[in-house]
């Protein structure tokens, strides 16, 4: 099946999804949210969109921010508990030692589901888990530049992030698995950025000089799309066009990136949504209005977004999110 | 005089240096290829000037630190201050020169509060500085409210990315701060007297030397070296990115503080062989980068490679050198 394909069918699966949460109305449950903190942009951005899901919806949202703790999120989930609410989201800071807590949540017939990460608890302990799914972010990014350089040769270089993170581990491995059994498409040289701005520039920088001044480097793939703003500046300095001599896909869609692609010196990046919220209002209102058990791994779409995609009016609908 | 000439350039850091740089052109024969191009030089080389740049100039305020037995651990989180203000205040709409102005004023203050509590309460440097290490990274991520704030102001990116006689700016205003520094403190008694306060600050004092101030003065400088480092690294990246700008880099200084042979222990100094000894941790990290190694090599790489320049520094490899080849610390004795 071809990515076309599985995206039409993600997105209309997505609609389907909606327009079912939109039949069943849940306004005025109570919802409690335990957040991990606001240690990036993207979790800022994921707070923001689950209080616009919610209110969108009538959901009365209970947010309660953990600072990085798993201690503060228990209290909080106990409190939740105890308040009596109609259904929790957690955002899970690490994997082990929520049984006890998910066990209370049980007992008291509260509905949990997990977003953006998963725990080490038995799976009937919660309603379902929303996350994206890393591998296929990489592979979409990779998929992207085997269509778009069609038979011709490319040197890729990648800018991983920080070495040992299981973004970078299953974003490299993705965009490798896309690309493998295209002999035409190598990637040349692989090295950390650290998934920062600063260090992803100065890595371009280094990779352009040993790749012939950049004129042997046809694309620059990187883990999140912070390095790619750093390696489009490289790119430039380097008296190239970002864009068009070098081509760049990168993963994240924060808001920088579509400035970037409408001013044409990224080609591509791949969403990691920050929307976990919604889906889990969806199927919430479905377990609500019938019963019915949800999947245990709902995973989120990797959308592509290109020049194609309105890149300023992404920018503008994601600017304020707090990225 | 010649042979004096040549006794100095024997010495290790300078050998070390010149050891890395061959490694570099072992593993990448273009490593010393330099072209000119769009009115500045274009090469590897300028890569580890421009990029060297920002520890060179922390470790230009490190090393008087640390000559005065001090440490100052807080440069990394000033640097990100001082970007999120200058960073701020241009998108805020004022002009550069009052955002520049305002991230110096910033790193000085800094500085002086590091020098206060060292100097005046007589709290130990490494946890007198720790406070700020913490707390400055976190005034910085307020500042900024966590966004990368990203600036489109010409002056601030000509800090950050400009060119001077075709050197990149970074470089040209760590020059110009290493012979400032440089004259000031071996020029003057300066340097003198921050020697001394390191070897025995008692004494120091008994001898007429206010090493209050003094304190007071090489802190100061620290935190303005770090301003300035901060603003450059912002304005490389059109941005200020609080939660990694300058992260972990007060590590780097103190290392290459300690490659250019100045002891943690205080006492004799070389602003000169500090500044090459960041140089030396650039030239490291821009050879990995064009080597083509893969990343989780990294650190092992750059760990061997500074256990090698350490043991070429030792007392021990010291007594094999001829005395006039000594390092600094040795020979003088």
């Amino acid at each position: 099946m071809s990515i076309i394909t599985k995206l039409a069918l993600a997105a209309s699966l997505a609609t389907a999804l909606s327009s079912a949460a939109l039949a069943q109305d849940i306004s005025g449950k109570v919802v409690g949210f335990s957040q991990i903190g606001s240690e990036s942009g993207w979790r800022a951005a994921e707070t923001s969109v689950t209080r616009q899901e919610a209110e969108a919806r009538g959901v009365d949202l209970k947010f309660a921010d953990a600072q990085q703790k798993q201690e503060n999120q228990i209290k909080a989930i106990r409190g939740f508990i105890a308040q009596g609410v109609d259904a929790i989201l957690v955002a899970p800071v690490v994997a082990t030692g929520w049984d006890e807590v998910l066990t209370e949540a049980k007992e008291a017939e509260i509905p949990v589901v997990l977003l953006d990460r998963g725990v080490d608890a038995p799976e009937d302990l919660y309603l379902t888990s929303v996350a994206s799914d890393q591998v296929e972010e990489g592979r979409v990014a990779g998929q992207w530049l085997v269509d778009t350089v069609g038979a011709e040769d490319c040197k890729v270089v990648e800018l991983q992030g920080t070495v040992g993170s299981t973004p970078a581990i299953n974003r490299k491995q993705g965009f490798e698995e896309a690309i493998a059994g295209h002999d035409n498409i190598t990637i040349a040289r692989s090295q950390t950025g650290d998934f920062t701005r600063s260090k992803g520039k100065e890595v371009m920088e280094g990779f352009i000089k040993a790749e012939n001044g950049g004129a042997d480097i046809c694309a620059v793939y990187a883990h999140n799309d912070d390095m790619a703003v750093g390696a489009i500046q490289a790119i430039k300095d380097a008296g190239l066009k970002p864009g068009t001599d070098i081509l760049v896909v990168s993963i994240d869609a924060v808001p920088d990136i579509f400035t970037a692609i409408a001013a044409g010196e990224a080609n591509a990046t791949v969403e990691l949504t920050p929307n976990m919220a919604g889906p889990a209002f969806d199927v919430l209102a479905a377990y609500w209005a019938d019963g019915t058990e949800p999947e245990k791994f709902i995973i989120t779409e990797s959308k592509l977004y290109t020049s194609a995609d309105d890149p300023a009016g992404e920018y503008e609908r994601r600017k304020d999110l707090g990225y | 005089m010649m042979r004096r000439i040549l006794g100095q350039l024997a010495n290790p850091q300078l050998l070390a240096l010149a050891g890395v740089l061959l490694i570099n052109w072992l593993l990448f024969p273009n490593f010393f290829r330099i072209t000119w191009q769009d009115g500045r030089l274009f090469g590897s080389l300028i890569d580890v000037l421009n990029r060297g740049a920002p520890v060179a100039i922390l470790a230009i305020g490190m090393v008087g630190v640390i000559a005065t037995k001090g440490v100052d651990l807080s440069v990394g989180a000033v640097m990100a201050m001082a970007g999120a203000v200058a960073a701020t205040l241009v998108v805020a709409g004022y002009p550069a020169p009052i955002a520049v102005a305002a991230a110096l004023t910033v790193g000085l203050l800094c500085g002086l509060w590091n020098g206060f509590l060292v100097a005046v309460l007589d709290i130990q440097p490494i946890v007198a500085t720790l406070v700020l290490m913490v707390a400055g990274r976190g005034i910085a991520q307020l500042i900024t409210q966590g966004f990368i704030v990203t600036f489109n102001d010409p002056v601030l990116i000509f800090i950050g990315t400009g060119s001077f006689l075709g050197l990149p700016m970074a470089a040209v205003i760590a020059i110009v701060l290493l012979v400032i520094v440089t004259l000031l403190v071996r020029k003057t008694a300066l340097g003198l007297f921050i020697e001394a306060v390191g070897v025995n600050r008692a004494a120091a004092s008994l001898a007429g030397i206010r090493s209050r101030m003094l304190l007071l003065y090489v802190y100061g400088l620290s935190g303005l070296c770090a301003a300035i480092a901060g603003i450059i690294v912002a304005g490389d990246i059109r941005g200020a990115d609080a939660n990694n700008a300058g992260l972990w880099l007060e590590l780097d200084a103190i290392l290459a503080v300690v490659i250019g042979g100045t002891s943690l222990l205080g006492g004799r100094f070389s602003v000169p062989l500090a500044v090459v000894g960041a140089i030396i941790i650039q030239a490291m990290n821009t050879g990995i980068l064009v080597s083509g190694f893969p990343p989780e090599f990294n650190l092992i790489v750059k760990a061997g490679l500074i256990f090698l320049v350490l043991i070429i520094q030792s007392p021990l490899a010291g007594r094999l050198f001829p005395a006039r080849l000594r390092p600094v610390q040795e020979a003088r004795k």
